[in-house]
Order: structure tokens, then C-alpha cells, then sequence
């Protein structure tokens, strides 16, 4: 029981750092070189624990951020969820890679998002004309071996298996 | 519902809960877009929404506390000198201003058109600057309480920043005119030729499309509101052109204009009540009776 309240503990506490991290004030040069964060994190979870979350977690948080920032309302779940679904589908086998060849995946699964979020967006006429909208995909590529270690360690804590 | 955690209940198997999901999404979108029905479940979201938004806000917040409590009175001293010198100027213009202003009215009053009125303004803090990465909107600390409405002017000391787009109680979202999604019709100050600016997402660039090559546009141009549509009021500035681009091969001049409200400074912004334009606030309250 108290094992799985901290289990419990932990994937709110990490969805709920994403979400603040992923609203938090930059300053306007260092906006492009933001990661997805609910997207990494969600991703982690897909891979390690994909029993427990998977699309509804990924719809929820999706949905989550389009009320954070105000964007079309279900444009980031549906992304978010058909994130999950892929890396749900594939976590043995993105498991067994090797960690530059995960990093590479998990860049991939990120364009896959900002790639669908730009489908709605341009389906409405409002899509950014910027090519440095797809920055965020590559730092999170790059920011992923480092990230895989911390939330390793914190699935271990969390006692979860 | 369907069970997160796996325990319990027996869930649906994973390509059924996507394509469920991805039912409802397209569905939420559809509403959200076309109906506008959620704007009232939209505006109780960004209440639940304020924690996160608080929290996240926090660090600058703290940040900016410690920068200001270790200003030095040389920089306060300085801060002040400029102000004044700031203030004199502006002072000096005022005083013309003034007898313009009047000068103006008398002109109006002998063409037989309506003397300008001054709009009624609300001072406002920015809560939040960044929202969606790539989208310009701000969240500005002043609701439906004080009596703003969608569609609402927004302006800095500089010019045009945008409209208001959503509305809750205590905060609304403000919609800047560099979105992408932004459109507002301006006047060449120079020539009076009349054109859209539309944003392209990008922070301090803006275009006008659609002008062919003999259209009265030059570099350096001021364009600013014509009050067409009714949103803006007239005669505040917009953008100044920075570049024109004359491609023969391409039908349309390419011209690049510049805001001119100072949209990534300051904390504050100006909500306006434009005088004379239908308000649409005040139309639904009444209306609501």
C-alpha cells in the first residue's frame, strides 16, 4: 500500500516538474532551445512502466498543456496520446538499444508530436513560419541520456518496478 | 473511465483507448474551433490551470525581488535622472499636444465630422509571457471582473500589442499581433494606402502581403490602426517597415515591418475601452438583462 502511494508520488511528481518546467518564463532567445518536457517524461514512463501509463496518462497531460497554454483544446492530447501509443508499441525494442540509438528514437517521437501539433495548427492557419520550432525535438534528442539516468534513479527510489 | 494505473478493472486494450482518445480530441477540437462552446469550461480550466502557471512563475519572480534588492542608488539615482529628463520632454510635446488637440477638434467641428473622444484606459501586469513555444500570447492579471471583453485593444506605451482573446475572472490571454494567427488592418501614415499586418510567429517580425509593386509603400513608413472592423480603434501605431523585397518573378511585393509596440519588454500593458466603437462587453451585459 504505502509502496504504491510512493510510486504514486513519484509519476505525479515528475508530470507535475514537466508541466512547470514546460510554462516556466524564459528569456525570448533561449525559447527555441526548450525541450518537451511532458513529452520526455511521458516517453520515460511509456518505456519503463508501459502497464501503468500509457495513452490515457499521455491524453491527460496533453490535454493538460493545451490549458496551460491556451492552444486549440485536445491539439496537444491527441499528440501526447499517439506519442504514448508508438513508444508503448515499442518499448522492448527501444529498450534493448543502445543509449545514442534511444536518443535518436526518442528525437524521432518528439518530431512525431510537434509534427501532428503542426498538422492542427496549419489545419486552422496557425502555424508558425519559423524553422527554429523544430529545436525543441533536437535538444530533447540530446538532453535524453542525461535525463534517462536521473529518472532511473527515481523510479528505483519510487520502488517502482 | 479508463484506469490509468492498470489496477482493478480489466482496461480496454491500448488500440482501442487511442482510438478513443483520438475520437474525443478531434471532437474537443472541432467545438474548441467552430462552436466556441468551451469558452466558459476553458476559462474554469485556466483557474485550475493557475497553480501551475504560479509556481512556474516563481524563480523570475524571486529573481526580479533580489535584482531590485540590490539596486544601488547610483542606478536608482541614474533610473531617476533619466526619468525626469524622460518626463520633461514629454511634458514640452504635451503642451502642443494639447493646442493640436484642440486645433484638431475645431477642424473636425468644421467638416461637420465627429471630434475624437479619448479612450478609457486600464493599467494591467503581464502574469505570464510565455505560453505555447511559438505562439505570441500573454496572460495579463485583469478579468471579466473588470469589465474586459474579447476582442478587447491591448497597447504599451509604443503601439498596437494585440487583442484580448479569452477571458476568466481574475485573468485574460492576450493574443499579440506577431501570432500567427493575427490580423489587423492598418493605414500607410504616410501615403493613407490601406493594408493588413498579419504575424507570422515571429517575435519582432511582422508581414504585409498581397500589395503589388505600385503600391505608395516605402522603407521607414509608419503604418498604423484604421479602425476598419471595428476591433481597434483608430490611429494608434502598429509597425514600421523595415525591408521591401520587389521580386519580379513573384506577384507580390515582399515586406517585412517591424512592431512597434515593445512587445518582449516591460511588465506592464494598457487594456483600452476604445470611445465610440460598439462595446461589445457592455452590449452583452445589456443584453443579458
Amino acid at each position: 500500500m504505502t509502496n504504491n502511494t510512493r510510486a504514486l508520488l513519484t509519476f505525479v511528481g515528475t508530470f507535475a516538474a514537466a508541466l512547470i518546467l514546460a510554462s516556466m518564463p524564459f528569456p525570448q532567445w533561449a525559447e527555441p532551445f526548450r525541450p518537451d518536457w511532458v513529452g520526455l517524461i511521458l516517453i520515460y514512463w511509456c518505456l519503463a512502466v508501459p502497464e501503468r501509463v500509457s495513452v490515457g496518462t499521455g491524453w491527460l497531460l496533453g490535454f493538460i498543456q493545451d490549458v496551460l497554454y491556451g492552444s486549440l483544446l485536445g491539439s496537444n492530447a491527441l499528440a501526447k496520446s499517439l506519442v504514448a501509443f508508438i513508444t508503448v508499441r515499442m518499448h522492448l525494442q527501444i529498450r534493448m538499444f543502445p543509449r545514442w540509438q534511444q536518443a535518436v528514437s526518442v528525437f524521432g517521437l518528439l518530431v512525431a508530436n510537434q509534427l501532428l501539433v503542426l498538422w492542427i495548427r496549419g489545419a486552422i492557419g496557425q502555424a508558425p513560419e519559423t524553422f527554429s520550432y523544430w529545436t525543441p525535438s533536437v535538444v530533447g534528442g540530446l538532453l535524453w541520456p542525461w535525463l534517462f539516468v536521473i529518472l532511473r534513479d527515481l523510479r528505483r527510489r519510487g520502488g517502482i518496478a | 473511465m479508463i484506469n490509468i494505473f492498470g489496477q482493478s478493472i480489466r482496461a480496454p486494450s491500448i488500440l482501442t483507448r487511442l482510438v478513443l482518445l483520438t475520437i474525443l480530441s478531434v471532437a474537443l477540437m472541432i467545438f474548441d474551433h467552430r462552436g466556441h462552446h468551451l469558452e466558459k469550461i476553458r476559462a474554469g480550466l485556466m483557474v485550475v490551470a493557475y497553480p501551475i502557471q504560479f509556481i512556474a512563475s516563481l524563480p523570475s519572480r524571486v529573481g526580479g525581488g533580489i535584482a531590485d534588492f540590490f539596486t544601488t542608488r547610483g542606478t536608482l539615482r541614474e533610473d531617476n535622472e533619466k526619468l525626469l529628463t524622460e518626463r520633461q520632454m514629454l511634458l514640452s510635446k504635451l503642451q502642443q499636444f494639447d493646442a493640436l488637440d484642440a486645433e484638431n477638434n475645431r477642424l473636425r467641428n468644421l467638416l461637420g465630422s465627429a471630434a475624437r473622444v479619448t479612450d478609457k484606459a486600464l493599467a494591467a501586469d503581464l502574469a505570464e509571457v510565455s505560453a505555447e513555444p511559438f505562439t505570441r500570447k500573454v496572460v495579463v492579471t485583469k478579468g471579466s471582473q473588470d469589465g474586459v471583453y474579447p476582442g478587447q485593444p491591448v497597447i504599451d506605451a509604443h503601439g498596437i500589442m494585440g487583442q484580448v482573446t479569452q477571458v476568466a475572472a481574475r485573468v485574460c490571454r492576450v493574443t499579440l499581433i506577431t501570432d500567427s494567427g493575427h490580423a489587423i488592418p492598418v493605414l500607410d501614415n504616410r501615403s493613407g494606402l490601406r493594408a493588413l499586418v498579419f504575424g507570422t510567429g515571429d517575435p519582432d517580425a511582422l508581414k504585409v502581403p498581397y500589395l503589388t509593386a505600385s503600391t505608395d509603400i516605402k522603407e521607414g513608413d509608419l503604418l498604423v490602426s484604421s479602425g476598419m472592423g471595428g476591433t481597434f480603434p483608430a490611429g494608434y501605431p502598429v509597425a514600421q517597415v523595415v525591408k521591401i523585397v520587389n521580386d519580379p518573378n513573384e506577384s507580390f511585393l515582399d515586406i517585412t515591418v517591424k512592431p512597434a509596440a515593445q512587445l518582449n519588454h516591460g511588465k506592464q500593458v494598457l487594456l483600452i475601452w476604445p470611445a465610440g466603437a460598439p462595446k461589445t462587453g457592455a452590449a452583452k451585459a445589456g443584453g443579458a438583462k
